[in-house]
């Protein structure tokens, strides 16, 4: 099983942004990262000097680099932006618009969580396009991650397993929205909120994180306690999603459970540490609302479905 | 002149639609197979059969939505749906699965296929990427694009382009969506619901009335004010910026004042959001844009405040169209 990085979501300043992927390439345990600005376009001129550097260290480091595209792709400037990524070389693209596929004509790829592959013919038609990864939609329960993975025996499937899910994008950004700040002149005031603002309900009840034009769970998804029941379904790839706290942790903690060197309940108590306060989930792996966390069974990501199923 | 595409429920919703003067009728098989997937709503194989013979005996069109993600190892039951409509006479498809609209574009290679508001083709190259693929021949537009922005497309586009004047307004890009599923397990492009009923709760409190779905309060009303419905996106919250309705206010979309600019801008057709509406709904937003565009037709003046007791909360918007907050 492979550990991937995404992409960083959030607004984070450049040097901040440049020494977090220093330090993942030269500590962490993860084989795949997914680097680039794939939230907010006008972000993307502030990390684009340090993308070679990063990239070049993350290879030296041994690891697969993915570039990924843009979410929502609507004006001018960002279609030409992602025709380029497009015809980057060296590095496979991950597609998170259909856009990007266009530009792609058939070269390989990896198709990142924000591309709608459903079913086993949407992922057969991807796999035909050049698709060699398809990391799936995070709301797919168990049972629809099994028969694609069933279906492209030659793609690698990946699931979000890490950090705050993204639940939706828009064209309107609610950070400049909540400044009362014109998206335009947005003041890039989502940089105050380097792990998203908390938005609760009127009563007060945890529920989203805003993120500019992207919306995502308050929860931290955890499926570490599935990690072995995804193997066994041909799930060849988990995605840790960074957030504002040490994951190179994170990811040894992974790595760690998924090598037997720790048990499941050793490696959530490590997560909750390395993420204090922010509760896990894994509904929509279990065909129940998403922010839900059904708490797998003691016993390592090794054993057999009956364990690491059960409530 | 451009197209007036009107949302029918049922048979009944269909026949106002007709008399009231829609060129074309888009409804849905009573099932999962479509993105208004409500209890007692949608059409069944045999209805489907008669609004076809009923609209294309009064000259307009039907266009069958099967407009969900089909769900893995069950797709058989989506195949089914397109085989159906096909076979039934459907004017054209609306399909938003890269999946299905392969299988559709191989089993039925004549068949009229239009891209759905939930494939969220947001630009010309996303177009082509249908058109070039699956032979699409029209694309209803996502509703976060600006009359502008919707002009550029259309020139650029591979196929026709449809946009929605009327309804029900999501706020986040169409089929890109999980916030009602990690709420309450239920998703517009799984099961075909946003923020479903048999997941709403109503509570009355001295101060009045609060309203949650899947557990979570998404508003909360003082006793003079309208209690609405609780679509997740369009509640009230709180962020240490302050509280209020953070992602949009509770408004329907009305471009009645637009149709001009999007004739311009060579739009096709024009979509009425609400298969979920009643009749009374359809008969009169139906009447009042054919009226709209004969007025423009003729260059008159239209009646642009008749609509507004079938809006939101009884306010409008023209939503992206005009991008105040651009």
């Amino acid at each position: 099983m492979q550990l991937s990085l995404g992409p960083v979501l959030y607004n984070w300043a450049p040097e901040r942004w440049r020494d977090f992927y220093f330090r993942i390439a030269d500590e962490a345990p993860v084989d795949v990262v997914s680097v680039g600005e794939v939230v907010c376009s006008k972000r993307s001129p502030f990390i684009a000097d340090h993308i070679p550097a990063v990239v070049e260290r993350l290879q030296k480091a041994g690891k697969q680099v993915l570039l990924g595209s843009l979410i929502l792709v609507s004006l001018r400037r960002e279609r030409r932006q992602t025709e380029e990524l497009a015809s980057a070389e060296g590095v496979l693209v991950e597609v998170n618009d259909l856009t990007c596929l266009r530009a792609l004509a058939g070269r390989p790829h990896a198709i990142g969580p924000f591309v709608n592959i459903y079913n086993e013919a949407s992922a057969a038609f991807h796999a035909a396009q050049g698709a060699e990864r398809i990391c799936l939609p995070p709301e797919l329960p168990l049972v629809s991650v099994a028969a694609i993975a069933k279906a492209v025996p030659d793609v690698t499937i990946e699931l979000f397993a890490f950090g705050r899910v993204p639940l939706a994008i828009s064209a309107r950004c609610y950070h400049a929205r909540l400044h009362k700040l014109a998206k335009d002149n947005c003041r890039f005031v989502c940089e105050k909120d380097p792990d998203g603002l908390i938005l609760n309900t009127l009563e007060q009840q945890d529920f989203l994180t805003i993120n500019g034009v992207q919306t995502l769970s308050h929860t931290c998804a955890n499926l570490l306690g599935e990690a072995g029941l995804l193997r066994e379904s041909n799930v060849g790839s988990l995605r840790l999603s960074p957030q504002d706290c040490d994951m190179v942790a994170v990811a040894r903690t992974f790595r760690d459970v998924l090598d037997g060197r720790d048990d499941v309940d050793g490696g959530n108590r490590r997560l909750a540490a390395a993420y204090p306060g922010v509760p896990f989930s894994n509904g929509f792996l279990w065909a129940e609302p998403g922010h839900l966390y059904r708490q797998a069974r003691s016993g390592d990501a090794h054993g057999p479905v009956s364990q690491i199923g059960a409530v | 002149m451009m197209e007036l595409i009107c949302p029918a429920g049922t048979p009944a919703a269909l026949k106002s639609a007709i008399d009231a003067g829609a060129d074309a009728i888009y409804c849905g098989f009573n099932d999962e197979t479509n993105a208004r997937n409500f209890p007692g709503l949608n059409f069944s194989r045999d209805e489907l059969r008669k609004a076809i013979a009923l609209a294309h005996g009064r000259g307009a069109k039907i266009l069958v939505a099967i407009n969900t993600f089909p769900r893995a190892a069950a797709v058989d039951i989506w195949h089914r749906a397109v085989d159906d409509a096909v076979s039934a006479g459907a004017d054209a498809l609306i399909l938003a699965d890269i999946g299905l609209m392969d299988y559709t574009a191989r089993r039925h290679p004549n068949q009229r296929l239009h891209v759905s508001v939930q494939a969220a083709a947001a630009n010309p190259d996303a177009i082509a990427f249908y058109a070039e693929n699956f032979g699409a021949r029209r694309v209803v537009l996502p509703r976060v694009l600006s009359v502008p922005e919707i002009a550029e497309i259309t020139r650029e586009s591979a196929c026709e382009t449809e946009v929605f004047v009327f309804g029900g307004l999501c706020v986040m890009a169409e089929g890109r969506c999980s916030l009602s599923s990690y709420a309450t397990g239920k998703s517009p492009n799984m099961q075909g619901v946003c923020s479903p009923p048999s997941h709403v709760t109503y509570e009355q409190t001295a101060e009045g009335t609060k309203s949650s779905l899947g557990g979570f309060t998404i508003n909360r009303f003082g006793t003079s004010e309208p209690a609405g419905y609780p679509t997740l996106c369009k509640g009230r919250f709180s962020t240490a910026q302050g509280a209020g309705y953070i992602f949009e206010d509770p408004v329907s979309l009305d471009a009645t004042t637009l149709l001009r600019g999007l004739r311009d801008a060579g739009v096709t057709a024009l979509k009425i959001e609400g298969r979920q509406r009643g009749r009374a709904y359809v008969e009169s937003v139906v009447r009042h844009f054919r009226h709209a565009l004969a007025a423009l037709e003729s260059g008159s003046e239209t009646d642009i405040a008749g609509l507004k007791p079938f809006t939101e909360g009884q306010a409008s918007t023209l939503g992206a169209y005009r991008k105040t907050w651009r």
